[in-house]
C-alpha cells in the first residue's frame, strides 16, 4: 500500500466515521471523497465499499448519477460555466472563448498540466447575476472576460 | 411609471422567534389548522395545500418523523431559494421548526442544491444558534447537500437521495408523507413554503387569506431575468398581470417570456395581460424574458438539451422522448426532415405527458409545444 492509499483510506474511514456508516450517508462520504481529492478513483470505490458495505457497482451507480461527483481524475480545478439561457443570453459565449483561448483546452477537456478542466454546467440559480461558474465549489457571478482572465491567474498563483 | 407596487410578506421585516412564539401558544393541531385555513399552497410549484401535507404527516402513527426543507432549487430562472437562504434564514428555520412541532418530527434536513455549497458556512452558524435554543419539544436541524441533479427537486427524487441513492423519482403512493426519509413519514416543503408559514402563524390565517386571490392566496417570490432593466427576487400578490411584472422591471421590446421555468409555458405578446395565479399562468415563480431580438428556435434547443441532460434515464418516455424532441427539432431545422414531422413530435409529446413517471418529463412538452405554437413562422417554417 502507497502512502497515497494509506491516506485515502484513513480519509474515507474518518469520513464515514463522521457521518455515519448507514446508507443514507453515502452521498455527504462521496462529496467528502471528490472535495480532497478532486474525484473519487476505483480504489475510493473499493474503499467506500469496504467500509460502508454497500457493492461497488451500487456506489459507482450513485456516483455517476450526480454532475458534481467525478469518477476520473478531471484536474485541480474544475471550472464549470452556465450554459442555461438567462446565463447564454447574458453573453455566455464570450466567457467561454475567453477561457478555451487562455487555458488552450476546449470544453470537456483538461490541460495538459492537469490545472484546469472546462465543462458546462446546468443552471445554477445565478440567473440574475449572469454569467456565471464554479471553479471546484466556489461560484462566481456576473463575469467579464477581464475578470474570468482574472480568476485564471488567481488559480494558477495558488498552485505555486 | 409602474402602475404596481411590490407587496411585502416574505421579503417582509420579520420579528425573530416571533413565528416560534405563536405557534407554541397553540396546540399541533391548531397551527395545522391555521394554516388549512390560511389557505397557503406549497411554493414549490405543485402548489399542493400546504396544511393538509402536514395533517397527513401529523395523523401518521409511526413516531419517527422527518421534516425536509427543499433547497434544491433548479428550475432554470429561479433564485428567489438562494435570497431568502441568505437574507431570511431565520424565518426558513423558524418554518422548518414549526412543521416539526405540528407533525410531531424530531429532525429536519435542508438539502441544499451543490451549486450553493458556498451558501454552507453561514447557513451552518446560522442553524447551530437554533440547535442550540431551548425548544418546548426536541427539533434539531441540519444540512444535506446535492451534487448537481435538477431532477433532485422532485421531492421523491430527493428522498432516494438523501436515502444514498440515485436521484429516482418513486411510483406513488405511498406519498412522502407515508413513506419518505429511510422508509418513515416525511414531510417535504419548499425554502418559500417555510418562510411564509412563519408570518402566517405571526400574522394569521385571515391576514394571509385576504391577499392574492380567491384560489390563489398569498403572495408569491418571481425570480426574473433575461431581458429586463432590473433582474432580480420581487414580491407580488398572486394574480398579478404578467405586463405589470414586466413593466415593473422594465423590460422593453418584450418578445414573449418564460413563465414558470422551463417546466412552465411560454407566453407571447397576446397573452401578456393573463394574471399569474394557480389555473392561470403557472405560478412557479421563474420568469425569463426574451426581448425582440432573440431567436426562438436557439431558446428551444436551449431547454431541450437541459431536459435531455437532466432526465434521470430511469422512465423510457422522459428519457428518449427529451432526446428525440431535440432530435427532431433539429432535423426539422436542418431540412432533414419535413415540417410534417411536427405532427410525429406533437403525438409524442401527448405520450410523455400522460406516462413520464415524474413531473420532469411530464412537463417538458410545455415548453416545446408552447414555444413552436406561439413562434411557428420562426421556427418551423423558415
Amino acid at each position: 500500500m502507497d502512502c497515497r492509499t494509506g491516506a485515502l483510506v484513513s480519509f474515507i474511514e474518518r469520513s464515514v466515521k463522521d457521518h455515519g456508516a448507514g446508507r443514507e450517508n453515502l452521498l455527504p462520504v462521496l462529496r467528502d471523497v471528490n472535495d480532497e481529492f478532486g474525484y473519487v478513483s476505483g480504489s475510493a470505490l473499493i474503499e467506500i465499499s469496504r467500509v460502508m458495505d454497500i457493492s461497488i457497482g451500487e456506489i459507482h451507480g450513485v456516483a455517476t448519477f450526480y454532475s458534481f461527483i467525478n469518477v476520473e481524475n478531471k484536474g485541480s480545478y474544475v471550472i464549470r460555466l452556465c450554459k442555461t439561457i438567462s446565463c447564454d443570453m447574458k453573453g455566455k459565449e464570450k466567457i467561454e472563448k475567453t477561457l478555451e483561448r487562455e487555458l488552450g483546452i476546449k470544453f470537456g477537456e483538461t490541460s495538459s498540466d492537469g490545472l484546469f478542466r472546462l465543462e458546462y454546467s446546468n443552471c445554477m440559480g445565478m440567473c440574475d447575476k449572469g454569467p456565471a461558474m464554479l471553479v471546484n465549489n466556489k461560484l462566481f457571478d456576473s463575469l467579464t472576460p477581464e475578470s474570468v482572465l482574472d480568476i485564471v491567474s488567481e488559480y494558477r498563483r495558488k498552485r505555486l | 411609471m409602474s402602475t404596481i407596487k411590490e407587496k411585502k410578506v416574505v421579503l417582509g421585516s420579520y420579528t425573530a422567534g416571533s413565528g416560534l412564539k405563536a405557534a407554541f401558544a397553540m396546540k399541533p393541531q391548531e397551527v395545522i389548522q391555521l394554516l388549512i385555513d390560511s389557505g397557503l399552497r406549497g411554493r414549490g410549484g405543485a402548489g399542493f395545500p400546504t396544511g393538509l401535507k402536514w395533517r397527513f404527516a401529523a395523523n401518521q402513527k409511526e413516531p419517527v418523523k422527518t421534516v425536509i426543507c427543499n433547497a434544491d432549487e433548479g428550475e432554470p430562472g429561479t433564485f428567489k431559494d438562494r435570497v431568502l437562504l441568505t437574507e431570511h434564514i431565520e424565518k426558513v428555520l423558524e418554518g422548518m421548526i414549526i412543521a416539526g412541532y405540528a407533525t410531531g418530527a424530531a429532525e429536519g434536513f435542508i438539502y441544499l442544491r451543490g451549486e450553493y455549497a458556498f451558501m454552507l458556512p453561514v447557513l451552518e452558524s446560522e442553524i447551530e444558534k437554533f440547535n442550540s435554543k431551548k425548544l418546548p419539544f426536541s427539533f434539531k436541524i441540519s444540512v444535506r447537500m446535492g451534487a448537481g441533479a435538477y431532477v433532485c427537486g422532485e421531492e421523491f427524487a430527493l428522498i432516494e437521495s438523501m436515502n444514498g441513492n440515485r436521484g429516482e423519482p418513486r411510483n406513488k403512493p405511498p406519498f412522502p408523507v407515508q413513506k419518505g426519509y429511510l422508509e418513515k413519514p416525511t414531510l417535504v416543503n419548499n425554502v418559500e413554503t417555510f418562510a411564509t408559514v412563519s408570518h402566517i402563524l405571526v400574522n394569521g390565517a385571515d391576514w394571509f387569506a385576504q391577499l392574492g386571490t380567491d384560489k390563489s392566496k398569498g403572495t408569491k417570490l418571481f425570480s426574473i431575468s433575461g431581458d429586463v432593466q432590473r433582474p432580480g427576487v420581487y414580491e407580488f400578490e398572486l394574480g398579478v398581470r404578467l405586463s405589470d411584472i414586466l413593466e415593473f422591471v422594465g423590460a422593453e421590446n418584450t418578445k414573449s417570456v418564460q413563465v414558470g421555468g422551463f417546466s412552465g409555458v411560454n407566453v407571447a405578446k397576446d397573452q401578456f395581460d393573463r394574471p399569474i395565479a394557480f389555473g392561470e399562468l403557472p405560478p412557479g415563480g421563474s420568469i425569463i424574458v426574451f426581448n425582440k431580438d432573440r431567436n426562438m428556435l436557439k431558446v428551444l434547443k436551449n431547454i431541450l438539451e437541459f431536459f435531455e441532460e437532466e432526465s434521470c434515464g430511469q422512465c423510457t418516455p422522459c428519457r428518449e422522448g427529451s432526446y428525440q424532441l431535440l432530435k427532431g427539432l433539429e432535423m426539422i431545422e436542418k431540412g432533414e426532415k419535413s415540417v410534417r414531422y411536427y405532427k410525429e413530435l406533437v403525438t409524442l409529446c401527448e405520450v410523455m405527458k400522460d406516462s413520464a413517471k415524474c413531473g420532469l418529463g411530464q412537463s417538458v412538452p410545455n415548453p416545446f409545444l408552447s414555444i413552436i405554437e406561439n413562434f411557428k413562422d420562426e421556427i418551423l417554417y423558415r
